[in-house]
């Protein structure tokens, strides 16, 4: 099967200081991977180097057949083809909720107004916010500006979507209606990179999860293997904290 | 107590009619400041370092002197290269370029204030840097910019008082010609800082009605 990602041995930090020790992985077409691993351990910096947000040292980076890494490289065709959610929704908040997707598809898709319109109300429709086009990001809850900046991300196309952490932000109460949205489009075939440390969402829905600590992949597998049957101690520790935590 | 009232009622037509001097000194020079820091702000962000050290210099150059100086050097001092300008205009240019280096920091501040998360955002969907500038960190950042720069605005009413030193007739230098015949120098001094205090309060209002008109919706900032 033909792969949308590659990663291989990627390296990154910040200053001198290095986050990813070396990280190769790949996701197929259609492909949920979870990336799963305690703060600090570099998930969310290896995310945000698949599209260069974070500047990678070394390695290779491969999306939909195009090459990311290095010079010379069309970096926004490659992130327009790329959707992104963030933690922090991240919308524009001076924008309505139809503005902040239309925009995009304007300025980078080069889509004429009435057509960006029609695609917006179309992804806001999959999310279940069509009926909030009008309003202005702050004036939603978490979950809705999440599922907003979903649809964003949904609207563009996108061969991949990246994922990091969508829903650490929310309170309980709201996790679930993101978590359900992410299902139905993980369902309807999208290629998916998910930090998370939704247990049931990965059992659910990946098909692949990647245990990661101290910048480094710890060990990967099927889900039920990784998340019931974990070898490494630092997997099973790090799984107990995070039930533990539920549990609480 | 009825003879002051009447005095002060005497002058202040002709104190008023400084206003519209003070005023078209304060609007002149706001504007020169807003687009000379409209051109400093880019260049000290995004220029390479002879052209950004240039943009910094003057922002601390100007901030670091007196406007006084700075006005004498303007009205007295350029002559000597030939540049001779009429005290009005003298008055604009000092106010207008002292003005640009306080506006010039009030751009960046509220540029800088867009948090990194709106640019990885931006990034994230393919824009250009231009674009996102454009349509995401500018509308933001001159939403911030506005409370900052209508005081700046005020500050720029009340400061232009000191160009009367060069002899621009302008409400303050009426103020002094009326004490200079009438000797009342307490109740004109007063006249001339209550029509100040007129003239600030006025545009703080409409500051504030300008605010709440481009106030991102959901976002509530408590009026002062």
């Amino acid at each position: 099967m033909a792969n949308v990602l590659i990663v291989k041995e990627l390296r990154a930090g910040y200053d001198d200081h290095e986050v990813i020790k070396g990280v190769s992985l790949s996701v197929e077409k259609g492909q949920k991977v979870v990336l799963m691993g305690p703060s600090g351990s570099g998930k969310s910096t290896l995310l945000k180097c698949v599209v260069r947000l974070v500047e990678p040292w070394s390695g290779e980076i491969i999306i939909d057949g195009t090459r990311v890494a290095g010079d010379n490289v069309d970096l926004r065709a490659i992130r327009a083809k790329t959707g992104f959610v963030f933690q922090s929704y991240n919308l524009f908040p001076h924008m309505t909720v139809l503005r902040n997707i239309t925009l995009p598809l304007e300025v980078v898709k080069k889509m004429a107004r009435d057509e960006a319109t029609k695609k917006a109300l179309e992804v806001l429709k999959i999310v279940g916010m069509e009926d909030f086009a009008d309003r202005y990001p702050l004036q939603l809850s978490g979950g809705q500006q999440q599922r907003v900046a979903i649809a964003r991300a949904l609207a563009m196309d996108p061969v991949l979507l990246l994922l990091d952490e969508p829903t650490s932000a929310l309170d309980p109460e709201l996790r679930e209606e993101v978590l359900e949205v992410l299902e139905r489009i993980a369902k309807a075939g999208m290629s998916m990179l998910i930090v998370t440390h939704e247990m049931d969402f990965a059992e659910d829905v990946a098909d692949w999860v990647i245990f990661m600590e101290d910048g480094r992949i710890v060990e990967e597998g099927p889900p039920h293997e990784i998340l019931w049957f974990p070898k490494e101690e630092r997997t099973r520790r790090f799984l107990r904290s995070i039930l533990r935590k539920r549990l609480a | 107590m009825i003879d002051t009232f009447l005095f002060i009622l005497d002058t202040l037509p002709y104190l008023l009619g400084g206003v519209t001097v003070t005023l078209q000194l304060t609007l002149v020079s706001f504007c020169m400041g807003f687009v000379l820091a409209a051109l400093i702000t880019p260049t000290r962000l995004f220029a390479k370092p002879p052209l950004s050290w240039a943009a910094r210099a003057y922002v601390e150059g100007f901030r670091g002197t007196p406007l006084l100086v700075q006005l004498f050097v303007i009205y007295f001092g350029l002559p000597a290269l030939g540049l001779k300008f009429d005290a009005l205009t003298a008055g604009m240019l000092a106010l207008g370029l002292n003005s640009a280096a306080y506006q010039a920091e009030i751009l960046r501040a509220s540029i800088k204030a867009i948090p990194e998360s709106q640019f990885l955002a931006a990034e994230s969907l393919g824009m250009s840097t231009s674009q996102i500038y454009r349509y995401v960190v500018l509308p933001q950042a001159i939403r911030t910019a506005i409370p900052a720069l209508v005081n700046e605005f005020v500050t720029l009413i009340k400061e232009s008082s000191l160009v009367s030193i060069i002899g621009v007739v302008e409400l303050t230098r009426r103020g002094e010609y009326i004490v200079a015949y009438t000797f009342r120098a307490l109740e004109v001094y007063l006249a001339v800082a209550l029509v100040y205090f007129v003239l600030c309060a006025a545009f703080s209002q409409l500051a504030r009605v300008v605010e709440r008109r481009f106030k991102i919706p959901g976002y509530e900032r408590g009026g002062v």
